[in-house]
């Protein structure tokens, strides 16, 4: 090193001086103890309302669930459920009431909802072809949909379990002898619709196999279109979950009466599932959920109580 | 070419010994047999038998790696970690279906990672390899026989046997035998710095027989043939015979100039090649130094241990479970979860066989909570510690303006091992002193001379409590001017005045052989100014006062030296001339040094200096005048820490001498193995009957600020041992000196002078003594145990010399004697052997289990810098091989303060909290994969997105971390060294102890089910946004990520100290990269982005509901770790934290007055007296460690 690099790095106040010699400007925030009492403080502060506005959001939601997996199934089938779904045969239709207990303003989301079924489960993830669906039957790289990817020895679009399993129990809505119109559009997400999901691509060889699984698919409308089979296949993060059937774009009333036509296709009695019917509006945060607003709460609270407990501690113990 | 030699031989004047005025007609034993079958055929480098041999070209390479071996060797390094090896075979299983996601994005971060530490060796050595290329692409000239001429020729291009001409200042380009040079006397002067750090300048000297080529155009004829050694790394030996016109001639070290030396003060030289490239000395000598591992690293690598088991459990059960659920799959002959098709399934899921599909889930298991094994851990400690080091070495306060050295880290693997040094094992000389002597008193003929008071005696003074009297220090303002080595005033014997002393003959004598008895080379500066460079500083400082005191040494040459002195009866300065005849060098066994000359009365006499136990021995009867007096003296001025060396002299018999002669030349002609010892003989047997002339005394310096440093190192809780050749007194004296014995310090001496051992002595029974001694020690040590145990309260100093040392380390006696050697503040080792060092420090090293640092700066203290966890060298003046073996080089003592209280207490907690956070923040993100897992039924289905995971570790939250290990700072540098204890951190380890780390991993784990369950119950279930779309799968994963993303990084935020713009680009842009990421991963077509299509453009972005979600679950996850510090900081708070919150209200506290009131005292009484109640509380602390380690030993 020369002596003017030395000359010039003995310059205290160049930047690249006070970098080498680990002397930056820093800010070197120190947790004393009016440091601590305030951050609780204030962190009691803001989450305590940010819970509370949460929680009257959730409240101002009107929700209906109703379980219906049970009530279904017609009493003499009640001891073997798994033979009566499985049973073409039986008529599956059945029907079910509820009073409206709020005025529920349109639209009005229609849910249906599985419990202790894994979407999730490794197998089933996987068992899908991106390509597939996008591109149609001459794309390769199906072979992700085993153990459901060919029938026949013909490709079966769509293909993979996902597919396969395709939920179909159907709801018809009436109120006052009359039937409530459920719109069905758009209820998966739009890019599922325009990018995920070809246009040109058309229901093939679908559940043609010995085994059915679930619903069937109209083979005329492009997959784009086939919004139950788009929404089935953005499959759930947990083993028990809701997905949006449709919108009701009417208000209900208080103490209307609603009375759901509905086919019982789908299996979950041979796994022990649970299947609910769920109407819910929704308020600018989203569905009723009483969690969020309830640990904003309880964080906030807790927050106030260290900072309590702190300063007692603090004042009552001397320093040393 | 015209060729004009120097005439005036000013410089060429020296030789002093190894003179060859005859050549050996012996034939050399071993010339030709094995060891010495090396064949040169100078200026014939292309004839048939020269090329037949295939000597190696002089092309260089010091690169670890070539172009060829670079990828299949660092990649065999790398993957000589355990932790590596894991993600390799991950990668690998990752193409097989048992893999939980795509093989690319585990691929992706080993890549990254292992290029990145291929990239940093890469860089390395490519370093290297453009100073390999600077090297061999210098220019040299060569004799080219056709033309006659010399031509430039590269340096990789010369052959064996090759004529080079090299001139001044350039460096040789391979080791030479030197045939002529510019001088007429055919000698030339060398710097070996490069070698062996020596600045002074070396002479050699060629042949006389091969003086004559001395032209281009003689070289044409120029024929002959050598015989030597093979390639070996002696630097200071070469056994070769020269056969040149029917003649051998023996070859000594004398001949050959060495590569990587350097040519000064001649024009040019002519040499021939004999050894090139790799088989030249220095290259031979090129070794890698022991490669040191630190503390940390080992504990490490044991919790890398602990998280592998714990990934193995984790997997374990969770292939327990996954196997219970697909076993339950078929239940009574039905297929349950009919929807993943039981019925045709793969052996992975097969509910036919749990076990088997359970047992193939654990591997997948493996795999997938690899993330809980952190990847880049190796590589980022790594950079982290490059740049620490460069930090070092840009340390302008370690920055020695003189001597333009900065310190360096010469590994970068041991920066946090310099936080953890429990003891301090220095050496002496060079280190503490600065190894400038300075001529401060002699006794002549019995008589004192010399006034004044060292540094040392006042120090010694004060300890006795005595007032001290006006008779200041020695001043140097007092004199006319400062003469560097020189500080004797007496008005008795300056200014000519010593004539009409008493014994003003014996004044003459002494300071004749001061004047001509040594081996330095004069030069003549200026008109009355002569400088000299001489071997050893005790040298020069002997020169200096006899010219000063008036026997001027001016010139010298091979045979004579001349003298300029006052003549006592006509009162002039005269020139004398003494013909030099030989010269017995001095060497450590030899203790002494002499030279044999003829004064111009033509008187024989012999010279002779040395330690005075050799001296002593070796005196006449008639010689012993002065004996008891001068005794006496030595005695006294070994108590003031001076050096002392006596003086004598003997007139020699003519015949005696010519007979001696005869024998010593054909000695050192001789070229066998024993010459050394069949030279030393005869030496004795010239250098008896001595008569004594008086002694000398040389003051030893102490360097610049080192009972400073020394005291702020005790008081940082460092124990220091000084590990010296000296005698007991001075080494005890230099104790006082740099305050490492302290006032109300008591002694603990273990000696073997004891009277009964001496008895035994004289009956010369070794068994006996032996066993005697072993008693003694053994005895002396059990006192000073039980007084160590009684006197708590008090500090002890241990003093122990080399012979008692090696009974204290007998194997029944050793752990007693460390135990008590750890309960004392001070340990003093003197009179120890370089091996004794070693030693020592290993048993330090071994039975306290802590970390040692040896310091020292001389040869001798190389196996200690070895031995020692850290070996720190000072780059001082007693050469470069300490710095070569060392670790880290200083040019100071005084800098060990800051490289140790400062740097290496930074990089201690930096490495420390970096890798408790690198844990932290893997544990975080692999239990969220697990609790995500219980609710897919183990099936091995990763929470999020593959290109999320591999991302992970290399890119959201890497360089937070670096930042954290390369530039966090708890508390500023002149706070560390304000607060010395703050070191006892990293002696105690408090920051990477078990219980610490453990909780940073249950840390990891609460945020993991802190994020987790919040995020699932807060966005998962029903619709989360006002549209009334729910949460999928991809929605809950991002959420998740994110929170993780949010959560590790504010909890950086919160356990640094320093935020400088650094910290906050790294901190806040990794979380801003994470959004940027998904919005373009997002953005690109859904078949490669799957899960993460427009996830968060379009799900997650307008959803209020994920944004509070991730407010709600940063804080919760913070909220834990915030609370521990605040009460922990406010209730029990750690040293750092007392000192940060001391920092935020200087005025208000008692802690700060004490430390004001502390630095006052100590200025003011210069000893370190401290306060009674920090004293106590330094006391204690370092009584506690001393139990602890002597728990650890016994």
């Amino acid at each position: 090193m020369t002596d003017t690099d030395r000359g010039t790095q003995r310059d205290r106040d160049s930047a690249f001086s006070l970098f080498t010699q680990q002397s930056l400007p820093a800010c070197k925030p120190v947790l004393t103890p009016e440091w601590v009492i305030m951050t609780f403080l204030f962190i009691g502060f803001i989450f305590i309302p940010v819970g509370l506005v949460t929680l009257r959001a959730s409240h101002s939601v009107v929700e209906i669930v109703e379980r219906y997996d049970i009530g279904c199934v017609p009493e003499p089938f009640r001891i073997d459920k798994v033979s009566y779904i499985q049973d073409d045969s039986i008529p599956k239709n059945c029907s079910l009431s509820f009073k409206v207990p709020k005025y529920m303003k349109a639209p009005i989301y229609i849910y249906y909802q599985l419990e202790n079924y894994y979407q999730n489960h490794r197998r089933y993830v996987k068992s899908r072809s991106d390509k597939q669906l996008l591109h149609g039957q001459n794309e390769h790289g199906i072979s992700s949909c085993q153990p459901v990817e060919v029938n026949n020895d013909r490709p079966i679009i769509p293909c993979g379990l996902i597919a396969w399993s395709l939920f179909n129990d159907t709801f018809t809505f009436i109120r006052n002898r009359a039937e409530l119109k459920v719109n069905r559009k758009n209820i998966a997400w739009k890019s599922d619709r325009e990018h995920k999901f070809g246009k040109n691509v058309y229901p093939f060889n679908f559940q043609n196999g010995t085994l059915i699984g679930g619903g069937k698919l109209n083979p005329t409308i492009p997959l784009s279109d086939q919004e139950d089979l788009i929404v089935w296949m953005r499959t759930s993060a947990l083993p028990s979950f809701r997905k949006l059937y449709g919108r009701i774009e009417k208000d209900l009333d208080v103490d209307d009466v609603v009375v759901v036509h509905l086919m019982n296709n789908y299996n979950t009695y041979s796994f022990g599932g649970k299947k609910k019917l769920v109407l819910s509006t929704t308020s600018w945060l989203g569905g009723k959920n009483d969690f969020l607003g309830l640990a904003y709460v309880f964080i906030g609270s807790s927050s106030v109580t260290i900072a309590v407990v702190f300063t007692l501690l603090h004042l009552l113990s001397p320093r040393h | 070419m015209a060729r004009i030699r120097k005439r005036s031989i000013q410089l060429s004047k020296l030789c002093s010994f190894a003179c060859c005025r005859s050549s050996s007609q012996d034939e050399h034993a071993q010339i030709g047999q094995k060891g010495y079958s090396r064949v040169v055929y100078c200026n014939e480098p292309d004839s048939q038998e020269q090329i037949r041999l295939r000597y190696r070209g002089n092309y260089v390479s010091t690169t670890k790696y070539t172009a060829v071996n670079f990828i299949p060797k660092s990649l065999f390094e790398q993957f000589r970690r355990v932790a590596n090896i894991y993600f390799l075979v991950v990668a690998c299983v990752s193409f097989s279906p048992l893999a939980p996601y795509s093989a690319p994005s585990i691929i992706l971060p080993l890549v990254v990672v292992i290029g990145a530490t291929m990239a940093k060796e890469g860089v390395e050595d490519w370093r290297r390899n453009l100073q390999d290329i600077e090297a061999n692409n210098r220019k040299v000239e060569v004799y080219d026989k056709s033309s006659c001429s010399f031509r430039q020729t590269k340096w990789k291009d010369l052959r064996v046997g090759d004529l080079v001409k090299v001139c001044k200042d350039e460096y040789f380009p391979a080791d030479l035998l030197l045939l002529s040079s510019s001088y007429e006397d055919v000698v030339c002067y060398v710097e070996t710095m490069n070698l062996d750090g020596e600045t002074n300048l070396k002479l050699k000297h060629a042949l006389n027989v091969t003086s004559f080529y001395s032209s281009a155009e003689s070289l044409k004829e120029f024929r002959a043939v050598i015989k030597c050694e093979d390639p070996n790394e002696h630097l200071y030996s070469f056994i070769g015979t020269l056969y040149f016109d029917c003649q051998q001639y023996s070859l000594s070290p004398q001949q050959i100039l060495l590569r990587d030396s350097k040519l000064k003060n001649t024009e040019y030289i002519f040499g021939v090649v004999i050894f090139t490239g790799h088989d030249t000395k220095v290259m031979q000598n090129a070794t890698d130094p022991p490669s040191k591992r630190t503390k940390i690293e080992r504990r490490m690598d044991r919790i890398i241990y602990v998280l592998f088991s714990t990934l193995i459990l984790v997997s374990f059960i969770g292939s327990l479970f996954f196997g219970i659920e697909t076993n339950n799959d078929l239940s009574g002959g039905n297929y349950t979860r009919w929807y993943l098709r039981p019925d045709k399934t793969t052996v992975f899921f097969d509910p036919r066989r749990p076990a088997v599909a359970a047992f193939l889930h654990c591997l997948t298991g493996l795999m997938l909570y690899g993330y809980l094994i952190p990847i880049s851990l190796y590589v980022s400690i790594e950079i982290c510690k490059v740049l620490q080091s460069i930090f070092i070495n840009q340390d302008q306060a370690m920055y020695d303006e003189e001597m333009d050295r900065p310190a360096h880290a010469r590994t970068s693997n041991l920066n946090e091992e310099l936080g953890q040094v429990h003891t301090i094992l220095s050496d002496k000389t060079g280190t503490l002193t600065c190894n400038s002597m300075e001529f401060v008193k002699c006794s002549i003929a019995g008589t004192l001379y010399g006034r004044g008071m060292t540094e040392v005696e006042i120090a010694l003074a004060r300890k006795r409590g005595e007032q001290l009297t006006e008779q200041a220090p020695i001043d140097a303002s007092e004199s006319k001017k400062s003469i560097k080595g020189f500080n004797f005033r007496d008005e008795r014997i300056m200014d000519g005045k010593w004539v009409s002393e008493p014994q003003s003959d014996v004044i003459q004598k002494f300071f004749r052989v001061l004047a001509t008895c040594h081996t330095a080379v004069p030069e003549v500066m200026g008109p009355d100014e002569i400088m000299y460079e001489a071997e050893s500083p005790d040298e020069a400082a002997f020169v200096i006062a006899a010219r000063e005191v008036g026997f001027e040494f001016f010139a010298r040459n091979q045979t004579s030296i001349k003298l300029r002195e006052l003549d006592p009866t006509s009162g002039i300065r005269v020139d004398r001339v003494y013909e030099l005849l030989h010269v017995l060098e001095f060497s450590s066994a030899r203790k002494r040094m002499s030279v044999i000359v003829k004064n111009p009365e033509n008187q024989l006499l012999l010279l002779a200096k040395g330690a005075d136990s050799v001296i002593f021995e070796r005196l006449s009867k008639e010689g012993r005048a002065y004996e008891e007096r001068t005794k006496e003296h030595i005695e006294k001025y070994s108590e003031a820490g001076l050096r002392t060396m006596a003086v004598a002299y003997r007139e020699l018999d003519n015949d005696e001498y010519k007979t001696w002669e005869q024998e010593f030349l054909k000695a050192k002609t001789s070229v066998s193995a024993d010459r050394d010892v069949l030279m030393d003989e005869l030496a004795c047997q010239i250098e008896r009957d001595l008569i004594l002339l008086g002694a000398t005394a040389v003051e030893d310096k102490l360097q610049k600020g080192v009972p400073g440093c020394i005291d702020k190192l005790a008081r940082a809780g460092i124990g220091i041992w000084v590990l010296t050749g000296d005698k007991r007194g001075t080494a005890i004296n230099i104790g006082y000196a740099c305050s490492l014995l302290r006032h109300g310090m008591k002694q603990i001496v273990i000696t073997l002078e004891l009277p009964e051992i001496l008895a035994q002595e004289k009956e010369g029974d070794k068994e006996a003594i032996a066993e005697a001694s072993l008693n003694s020690i053994k005895l002396q040590i059990l006192k000073a145990k039980s007084q160590v145990t009684e006197e708590s309260s008090t500090e002890f100093g241990l003093i122990i010399d080399g012979k008692s040392l090696t009974y204290a380390m007998d194997k029944n006696l050793v752990n007693s004697f460390m135990d008590l050697a750890m309960r004392c503040a001070t340990v003093i080792c003197c009179r120890s052997s370089p091996k004794q060092k070693a030693v020592i420090t290993r048993l330090v090293k071994s039975v306290t289990g802590r970390t040692t640092l040896a310091i020292g700066d001389g040869a001798n203290d190389v196996g200690m810098l070895q031995e020692a966890d850290i070996g720190v060298g000072i780059s001082g003046v007693e050469g470069m091989q300490a710095v070569m073996a060392s670790d880290f080089a200083i040019a100071q003592f005084r800098f060990l303060e800051r490289l140790l209280l400062v740097h290496g207490h930074w990089c201690y907690r930096r490495i420390s909290m970096m890798i408790c956070y690198f844990f932290y923040k893997n544990i975080t993100f692999g239990f969220t994969l697990f609790w995500f897992e219980a609710y897919t039924s183990f099936s091995g289905q990763p929470a999020y997105n593959d290109w999320y995971m591999s991302c992970y570790n290399v890119f959201f939250t890497s360089l937070p971390v670096i930042a954290l290990g390369v530039f966090d700072q708890d508390v500023s540098a002149r706070l560390c060294l304000k607060h010395p204890l703050l070191y006892q951190e990293g002696v105690r380890n408090i920051l990477f102890n078990w219980p610490r780390i453990l909780g940073w991993m249950f840390n990891g784990l609460l945020s993991s089910i802190i994020i987790y369950f919040l995020t699932t119950n807060s966005i998962t279930g029903p619709a989360f946004r006002k549209d009334g779309q729910v949460a999928d799968y991809s929605v809950l994963g991002v959420t998740m990520y994110t929170c993780v993303v949010w959560t590790v990084n504010c909890q950086m935020a919160l356990s640094i100290n320093y935020f400088t713009w650094i910290q906050h680009l790294f901190i806040w842009g990794s979380i801003a990269f994470w959004y940027i990421f998904l919005v373009v991963y997002g953005s690109i077509p859904p078949t490669l982005s799957t899960t993460a299509y427009k996830v968060l453009v379009e799900a997650c972005a307008p959803s209020i509901l994920y944004w509070l979600t991730t407010l709600l679950v940063v804080i919760a996850a913070l909220l834990p770790l915030l609370s521990y510090r605040a009460f922990q900081i406010r209730f029990r708070p750690m040293e750092h934290d007392r000192i940060q919150i001391q920092r935020r209200r200087p005025e208000s506290t008692e802690y700060d007055a004490t430390q004001r009131r502390l630095s006052e005292s100590s200025e003011a009484r210069t000893s370190s007296e401290l306060p009674s109640e920090f004293k106590h509380r330094c006391l204690k602390k370092s009584a506690n460690i001393g139990i602890a380690s002597a728990g650890l030993g016994v």
